[in-house]
């Protein structure tokens, strides 16, 4: 008979944390986090640094409510770990995209987002949605959601090491 | 294969007359098989023989992984004796040079030979040592027994393509979704994971702009373990996931910082010091952790259930010659 397996997944109401071991070394050089714990903790939209390698970063955000208007100069992509969260997308006019196209990181729009509506969609857990590069992009969830974003590290990019990573 | 691997020249024995397999000379290693077990001998630099002798299946399965990557980033240690160095034209291939006693007694032997050349050797050697019905890319539940004498081949499971998105699975052009019809059916260990599709609403124009797909459904769907292959691309920061069952087969010694994140079910590492194998610390990762592996450590994971890893590099070419010189930390960051 076939064997049963039950896939472990969590969520905000429900996350077990594990943990480094030291046995020689310093647990700080791990930067050991979980991203339902500073989901937790964090403001709405909030994009915090949890994984970092060099310029490039991996951001936790909590989507509550409708988020600001943002735009970045290269792609990023989002993945829903809990909740639900549709991602709104604007063509943006030449004048509100990033004037650099080297600039990394997500900056806000300045006022509405101006150029033709692309569409949107709704994305669960374990669906990525692409943000795609000089586009406006809006986050709106009624309840509570995570998610995380694969970007560039930016004026927008909340580093909190102390506060979400294991120190001892 | 492509055309200058099968140009290098691969120095194999004739099949041996009882067990049925080649034996393989590269440099001054000799590599042979047995019923159970791979045995790799070379002569230390003062002119003495040593012999290493590792679990067939073991071996096999490392040996897969270093061949599928194309011998990855770093150090890829099959064990706590034998591995590669990749440096990306050229490969070291060592025997004790990265364990502190060896070394230290002076038996390790490390030779360089041009990529072409431990390539084709190492997929001959992949190619005559797997026997009909046993998969090295699998869970050892998943698949056939390693172990005998020689007995056909298994050509389709050791010659299947990495696959890597150019900018995100899915999108019109690149990578496609697995699905049943593509030879990719969900797994037994994740047979409880939704296959659910994300709702998109384009407006006319902007189909293949306005884009999403099920990450955890494709993961489902992975025909291989330990096997890290591009998703989406932000310049180059990869985000690499695959699905994890069992023992992760190498060792990896990374020449730059990588981090793990962890989206379902549980993987425990062993991080050791990367020249020595001196233990360091354990990381224990449950769904939702995240964590950095240093670039001075080594580290091997143990996965009870099948779990979905996302291993998230940095791919930049120069970032290896910037740690050489002392230019990016080896740690990501500091608090």
């Amino acid at each position: 008979m076939a064997v049963a397996y039950q896939t472990k997944f969590g969520s905000l109401a429900s996350y077990d944390k594990g943990r480094v071991e030291p046995i020689t070394d310093d647990v700080r050089n791990y930067a050991f986090s979980n991203c339902f714990e500073i989901a937790s903790k964090s403001r709405p939209y909030e994009r915090v640094v949890f994984g970092q390698n060099q310029v490039y970063v991996m951001e936790v955000v909590r989507a509550e409510g409708t988020s600001p208007w943002f735009t970045c100069a290269h792609d990023e992509f989002a993945l829903c770990m809990d909740g639900e969260v549709e991602v709104h997308l604007v063509k943006l006019d030449a004048q509100q995209q990033v004037p650099d196209a080297e600039h990394n990181g997500a900056v806000l729009v300045e006022g509405e987002p101006k150029g033709a509506r692309m569409g949107w969609m709704k994305l669960r857990r374990g669906h990525q949605g692409m943000l795609p590069k000089n586009c406006a992009y809006q986050f709106r969830s009624a309840r509570p959601a995570v998610l995380i974003v694969q970007t560039c590290k930016g004026r927008l990019s909340v580093e909190k090491w102390t506060e979400i990573c294991q120190t001892k | 294969m492509n055309a200058p691997t099968e140009l290098a020249k691969v120095i194999a024995s004739q099949p041996d007359a009882t067990m049925g397999y080649k034996s393989f000379s590269l440099g001054s290693f000799k590599f042979a098989r047995d019923e159970y077990f791979a045995h790799i001998r070379w002569t230390t630099r003062d002119g003495r023989p040593l012999s290493h002798t590792m679990d067939i299946g073991n071996f096999m399965r490392a040996l897969m992984r270093d061949v599928a990557w194309g011998f990855f980033y770093g150090w890829v240690n099959f064990d706590h004796v034998i591995g590669t160095v990749n440096h990306y034209k050229s490969v070291d291939l060592y025997a004790g040079s990265f364990n502190g006693t060896m070394k230290e007694a002076g038996v390790d032997l490390l030779e360089n030979f041009p990529t072409d050349q431990i390539r084709a050797t190492f997929e001959q050697m992949l190619d005559d040592w797997t026997n009909e019905g046993f998969d090295p890319f699998a869970a050892p539940q998943e698949t056939g027994t390693p172990y005998g004498r020689k007995r056909g081949h298994n050509r389709p499971a050791i010659t299947r393509a990495r696959e890597l998105a150019t900018r995100c699975v899915g999108l019109k052009g690149d990578l496609p979704l697995r699905t049943d019809e593509r030879g990719a059916p969900v797994n037994r260990a994740f047979a409880d994971v939704p296959q659910d599709h994300p709702e998109l609403h384009p407006e006319p124009g902007f189909e293949n702009e306005v884009h999403a797909f099920n990450l955890f459904a494709f993961l489902s769907r992975s025909q291989v373990t330990w096997n890290p292959s591009f998703t989406s691309v932000v310049k180059h920061s990869y985000m690499c996931p695959t699905t994890e069952e069992h023992i992760l087969p190498i060792i990896h010694g990374n020449d730059r910082v990588e981090w793990f994140f962890q989206m379902c079910d549980e993987i425990h590492w062993d991080c050791a010091d990367k020249n020595t194998g001196k233990p360091l610390a354990r990381v224990i990762m449950k769904a939702g952790d995240m964590a950095a592996m240093p670039a001075y450590c080594r580290h091997q994971g143990y996965s009870p259930k099948r779990s979905m890893l996302l291993v998230w590099e940095n791919g930049s070419p120069t970032l290896v010659y910037e740690i050489q010189k002392g230019e990016a930390p080896e740690v990501p960051v500091k608090f």
